[in-house]
């Protein structure tokens, strides 16, 4: 196996709190992610995966713990790590008082590259994000979409060997997602390195080879999609809806279909290789679901079964 | 870190360090300019605001306090009544001084909020290979260069009103810059602890700029005051500063050690307030 790029070990981040114990936002992290690698790390909102992410940026300081970015330690190499890094954060932070490809030549120049190299490179990524109308538009004028392309194009500035993503696609609309997906799919096409954090699961079965399900500061499982979704699910699930005041109930009488069932609060999920059977098991056990959908097993599923919660609360 | 390391072999960290230090290296070095580089291009969209002001304040001021307001001091004093020249002699190189101050509480509060806060900008630059304390030398040399350009105009403007009888009046125009920064740096310092703004910029230009402008022998020398009111000008970066750019601009009569003074205090301030703007921004951007 070729040396990693990144290497967490035992990774800690911890801030004091006035009169109280200290908040552990990271609590023990490791993993390894290989050059060329999809990498994800996948969880609920305040999991710990932007503060990871930060400290693999060398912008945040660990607490504890051993971190190697492309063999360097960022308490000590700090800019150097950041040099071949490519960062697109969870929070806009483009220059909105600068127009839109001002941003790539203001920002190429923090990297110490030429201007006329800057000036090339800034031409070939608005293309590449498909923004090369828009060059003398104001930020402020861009669709969300565009806005995140746009600090998807800037972070490919310095030709990064690994690019960073939190949440790339939060608050984005279905089709703006997709169009962001199949541009970083070219990018892993390419060979770039990617790390991202999602709370989707979709984004991370589009784009990691590989994942971290986090919760709480901690890792939970770690595997390809496909292999967390055998792992921890079934293939297929049944949704089932009885109505609220009837779950209960119902529930108690289909114990032990499938593979495993789990009750929600308004729905009931059974895990089985055929949801179609589990499904016409049910009627003839004279059960009339008011909605039934049978789909794939997702690492939503996963996520469910791991923690007993849903990924989005 | 061994066991931890094993997969990586020597030979390729070594590669990839010696390749990653070249690269950074620039920005290690120049880091700053880029960062005023950034703070030019943001300038020039605003390019037509500093031109207006730093012609438009000189002409208005001069003309209205030092010929206007002059007519009526230099009537009942005489004309070579205050502390030996002309009310505008006077009353330029504190109006100077007073030009680089409103720079300075526009460029060092702003921008600043806008960095960490509304458009933060400063987070951006700090995921590159740029440091938190090359954001905040970076914002002192655009913000310098600004104020140079406002000041030599404001100097240019004091000629042409016939204001500057030294020969040595030019030098006032960098004493007003050193004045501009000093206090710039200890406004850049407080703003960039704040974490909202609610009013306490507004509150700065209220009770401090303008207090400040009022108490330190900008219209009248400080000993017109009561004893126990002179104290606002010894502290004041602008008494210090428009003293100063009296001595060059006709001669004020002052003992040597005092314009020493002028120029240590002002140095303090300015070192003051960038360590600590500088300090702030490193813990802001390090969460």
């Amino acid at each position: 196996m070729p040396a990693p790029v990144i290497a967490t070990q035992n990774l800690v981040k911890s801030y004091p709190v006035k009169n109280s114990k200290d908040f552990v936002a990271v609590d023990g992290i490791s993993f390894e992610v290989a050059p060329g690698e999809s990498f994800g790390l996948l969880g609920p909102n305040g999991a710990g995966k932007s503060t990871t992410m930060r400290m693999i940026g060398a912008v945040s300081t660990r607490t504890s713990g051993d971190l190697d970015v492309l063999g360097l330690d960022p308490n000590r190499y700090g800019p150097e790590i950041r040099g071949q890094l490519g960062v697109v954060p969870q929070e806009n932070n483009l220059d909105m008082e600068l127009k839109v490809r001002e941003n790539l030549l203001v920002y190429g120049r923090y990297f110490g590259l030429p201007r006329a190299r800057v000036a090339r490179r800034a031409d070939e990524l608005l293309e590449f994000a498909q923004l090369a109308d828009k060059a003398g538009a104001k930020v402020d004028d861009l669709s969300g979409g565009m806005k995140r392309r746009l600090t998807i194009a800037r972070a490919l500035i310095n030709d990064p060997r690994i690019l960073l993503l939190d949440e790339p696609t939060t608050g984005l609309d279905p089709q703006a997602r997709h169009i962001l997906w199949d541009r970083l799919f070219r990018l892993k096409e390419q060979g770039t390195t990617l790390l991202l954090t999602t709370h989707y699961m979709d984004e991370a079965e589009q784009l990691c080879d590989r994942l971290v399900v986090v919760d709480k500061g901690r890792i939970m499982a770690e595997g390809s999609p496909a292999d967390l979704i055998r792992r921890y699910s079934s293939r297929e699930v049944l949704e089932v809806r009885f109505g609220s005041t009837q779950n209960a109930e119902v529930a108690g009488r289909i114990q032990g279909y499938g593979e495993r069932v789990d009750v929600l609060p308004d729905r009931i999920l059974v895990y089985s290789d055929s949801g179609e059977h589990e499904l016409e098991r049910m009627t003839a056990a004279g059960l009339h679901p008011i909605t039934s959908l049978v789909r794939r097993s997702s690492l939503e599923d996963v996520f469910l079964r791991l923690t007993g919660r849903n990924l989005i609360e | 870190m061994s066991d931890f390391q094993h997969g990586v072999s020597d030979s390729i960290r070594s590669q990839t360090l010696a390749a990653a230090v070249a690269a950074a290296a620039r920005t290690r070095r120049y880091g700053s300019w880029y960062v005023a580089e950034h703070r030019f291009r943001v300038m020039r969209s605003y390019a037509q605001t500093v031109l207006f002001t730093a012609v438009g304040s000189p002409l208005v001021y001069l003309y209205a306090m030092g010929v206007g307001l002059a007519s009526l001091v230099n009537g009942n004093l005489g004309d070579n009544a205050v502390t030996g020249v002309s009310y505008l002699a006077f009353l330029a190189p504190a109006l100077l001084a007073s030009s680089a101050i409103a720079v300075a509480a526009e460029e060092f509060t702003y921008p600043i909020m806008l960095g960490f806060k509304w458009n933060p900008t400063f987070f951006g630059m700090n995921a590159s290979s740029i440091q938190p304390g090359q954001i905040i030398n970076g914002i002192v040399i655009s913000v310098a260069a600004r104020m140079l350009l406002t000041c030599a105009i404001f100097y240019v403007f004091m000629l042409v009103f016939g204001a500057v009888p030294g020969a040595l009046g030019f030098v006032a125009v960098l004493v007003a810059l050193l004045t501009g920064l000093a206090f710039g740096a200890l406004v850049m310092g407080y703003t960039a602890t704040l974490k909202d703004d609610t009013g306490q910029l507004a509150m700065v230009q209220r009770f401090v700029i303008l207090p400040m402008t009022l108490f330190s022998g900008t219209f009248f020398p400080l000993d017109v005051l009561p004893p126990y009111l002179q104290w606002i000008g010894w502290i004041s970066p602008l008494w210090h500063g428009t003293e100063l750019s009296r001595v060059f601009a006709y001669g004020l009569p002052e003992p040597i050690w005092l314009s020493v003074v002028h120029v240590l205090y002002l140095a303090a301030l300015l070192a003051i307030g960038w360590i600590w703007a500088r300090r702030l921004t490193v813990r802001r951007l390090n969460k």
